[in-house]
């Protein structure tokens, strides 16, 4: 009896759904590979910032926390890739190793910046997480003396690609016919982290452990009341949400190849964190889509305006960086006005209850 | 005796810079019992709950619980430990569907991890199916069902109050402490709650009760502790609390005396 209605048989119309977005994401590279292989290349990107969105959706979105150091974690992620996978220290890991570590120490630094942290909230947060950021870009672009660590404000050249075996990621090649360039084999590796990724931000909000979150976000004080320990499940979110990033920071560094302190600074954090509230806080398929928005869209301008431009008055009177800037910030002002919820927010997640009467 | 009784006071005392909120208060509650708390306004009732929560900390006095001591506890460990507690002004999760509130009141009694979330394995399917289920049946205990799937915030005011208490009583306490949940319902909703009550009690679970409406009090206590200016001034049954001359004094000042009640 209970077994007929635990079954979740999920419909016809959604598979077909899965399968065109499964096809039309197969098809993208190539598709976006017409325009040019830069496009390939940002797809790319798009990727790794939602991935950095995600983690940090969860300590911003879920548990209410509100972070503006967060590209710290990506920055050590990032940096934990480049130095054991580059002729800098002539370590040469192979990325299935690295990440794994990338995202473990940046776990560790997610603990270091929860643990004093953990009785601020609000504005206060945000200047202490804002300050570790700081500080770890600061470390990066300083730790060159006495002893050469991250190379300072140089940055570490020539990172390891991807490769499993022999396979390597940058070459272009031909596999069943179909011949794929470098940024597109990358784009695949990356979709299917990114949907690694996807799937455990869904599962993780969906446990014991989200409603946890969700419950410190909400209210902290009737959350103890209700025995949640704010404390650790606080860290927790530190803690998941700077993995993410970590994971993110090695993914940038391996298509990069290059790291150099500037890419982690104030903005970058801001601009991640644009991406989760423009989304739409706490709701993954929100981020998601703030994320591909904040990178593809300035992208696009990147590309039409002084077109757009000589069409309009014969010369161009913007240069395509200011305007990009301008039209950016008059987006966000537009939508957190009209849409201050984010553009797709989180609807009630209804639940199939097991107990409700059957209709015959 | 020791098996009766619940929960000991013993001269708890809490004071705010000058303002002496509790002064030495003491009591007992035994098992089973609806145990009554009212004062005037700013008696302390409050106070004394935040105190017994772990929400402030006693400047003297302990309590203790089942049989063991209870200071010093943060308020998830006194959650853990078996009390549970709503708040005067509700406090439920806003933006989270009334079963989403029950489902986080179930926290305190599950165990998965990050790894069983991450992993979904069987033990955590079989812990989410049950979580779910239990406050299901909660919200239909206190009578919400309707509206599991609606945000906490959109639920009205009597419901709300409710669903607090199937949030409260999803942590599986052994003492309830409401902190006046009749506040803001008309007639019909008080005797609902009463019936409530009642239910609970008759399936386990002692209450402790803060409560201004006075009608609800006297039906439904079966021992009153009565605060004033934060000393205890009466305690008894609720028919001797009524004609207690200090508690008259009290609420109504020195010379009027109570109506009494039919």
């Amino acid at each position: 009896m209970s077994n007929q209605h635990r079954k979740k048989s999920i419909p016809p119309k959604v598979w077909a759904g899965v399968v065109l977005v499964a096809i039309a994401l197969a098809l993208l590279p190539f598709v976006a590979a017409m325009v040019g292989q830069a496009w390939v290349r940002i797809l790319n990107f798009a990727m790794i910032y939602t991935m950095l969105a995600l983690g940090l959706n969860i300590v911003v979105g879920f548990a209410g926390l509100l972070d503006l150091g967060y590209i710290a974690f990506y920055a050590v992620g990032a940096y934990v890739y480049a130095l054991l996978a580059s002729p800098h220290f002539g370590v040469h890991l192979p990325f299935w190793v690295i990440l794994p570590m990338g995202a473990g120490l940046a776990c560790i630094f997610g603990v270091l910046l929860g643990a004093p942290t953990l009785k601020l909230r609000g504005d206060y947060l945000a200047i202490v997480t804002l300050g570790f950021g700081e500080i770890i870009r600061i470390f990066l672009n300083n730790l060159n003396a006495p002893v050469n660590v991250t190379n300072g404000p140089q940055g570490v050249n020539l990172i390891d690609p991807f490769k499993i075996g022999s396979f390597s990621f940058t070459r272009p090649e031909t596999l069943l016919g179909v011949s794929f360039s470098g940024p597109q084999k990358y784009y695949f590796m990356l979709l299917l982290l990114t949907i690694g990724v996807i799937v455990l931000n869904l599962r993780l909000q969906n446990s014991r452990l989200g409603r946890a979150w969700e419950a410190i976000r909400e209210d902290e004080v009737a959350a103890r009341a209700m025995g949640i320990n704010t404390r650790n499940v606080k860290l927790l979110a530190f803690a998941m949400g700077a993995s993410f990033g970590g994971i993110a920071g090695g993914l940038f560094s391996a298509t990069q190849q290059f790291v150099s302190p500037e890419s982690f600074g104030l903005f970058e954090s801001i601009i991640v964190l644009a991406m989760v509230v423009l989304g739409g806080m706490g709701h993954i398929p929100g981020v998601i889509l703030g994320a591909l928005l904040l990178t593809l869209l300035p992208e696009v301008l990147r590309y039409t305006m002084e077109p757009l431009q000589m069409a309009l008055f014969g010369r161009v009177l913007l240069d395509a960086e200011t305007i990009r800037l301008l039209v950016f910030g008059i987006a966000l002002v537009a939508i957190m006005l009209y849409r201050p919820a984010g553009l797709w927010p989180s609807a009630v997640r209804k639940r199939e209850l097991e107990v409700k009467p059957e209709t015959p | 005796m020791s098996q009766l009784t619940l929960l000991t006071a013993k001269g708890i005392t809490k004071r705010f810079g000058g303002v002496q909120a509790l002064g030495d208060v003491s009591f007992t509650i035994n098992h089973g019992e609806i145990y009554g708390l009212i004062g005037p306004n700013g008696a302390g009732k409050t106070s004394l709950f935040n105190v017994l929560t772990g929400i402030y900390t006693p400047d003297a006095g302990s309590f203790t619980f089942d049989g063991e001591p209870l200071d010093r506890l943060k308020p998830n460990e006194v959650a853990e430990r078996g009390i549970a507690r709503t708040f005067q002004n509700i406090r439920l999760f806003q933006n989270l569907s009334a079963l989403e509130n029950v489902m986080i009141g179930r926290h305190v009694r599950t165990k998965a991890t990050v790894f069983g979330a991450v992993f979904r394995d069987k033990a955590t399917v079989a812990e989410e199916a049950a979580i779910e289920k239990r406050a299901y049946e909660l919200l239909e205990y206190v009578g919400v069902a309707k509206r599991a799937n609606d945000l906490a915030k959109h639920l009205a005011y009597g419901d709300q109050r409710r669903l607090e208490i199937a949030r409260a009583l999803a942590t599986e306490p052994k003492l309830l402490t409401l902190d006046e949940p009749a506040a803001g319902m008309n007639a019909t909703e008080t005797q609902a709650l009463k019936r409530l009550l009642e239910d609970i009690r008759r399936d386990g679970t002692t209450i402790l009760l803060i409560e201004h409406d006075m009608k609800l009090v006297m039906n439904v206590c079966d021992r009153v502790l009565v605060l004033d200016y934060g000393k205890k001034i009466a305690e008894g049954s609720a028919a001797e609390v009524q004609n207690d001359p200090k508690v008259i004094a009290a609420y109504l000042g020195g010379e009027v005396t109570l109506e009494k009640r039919a």
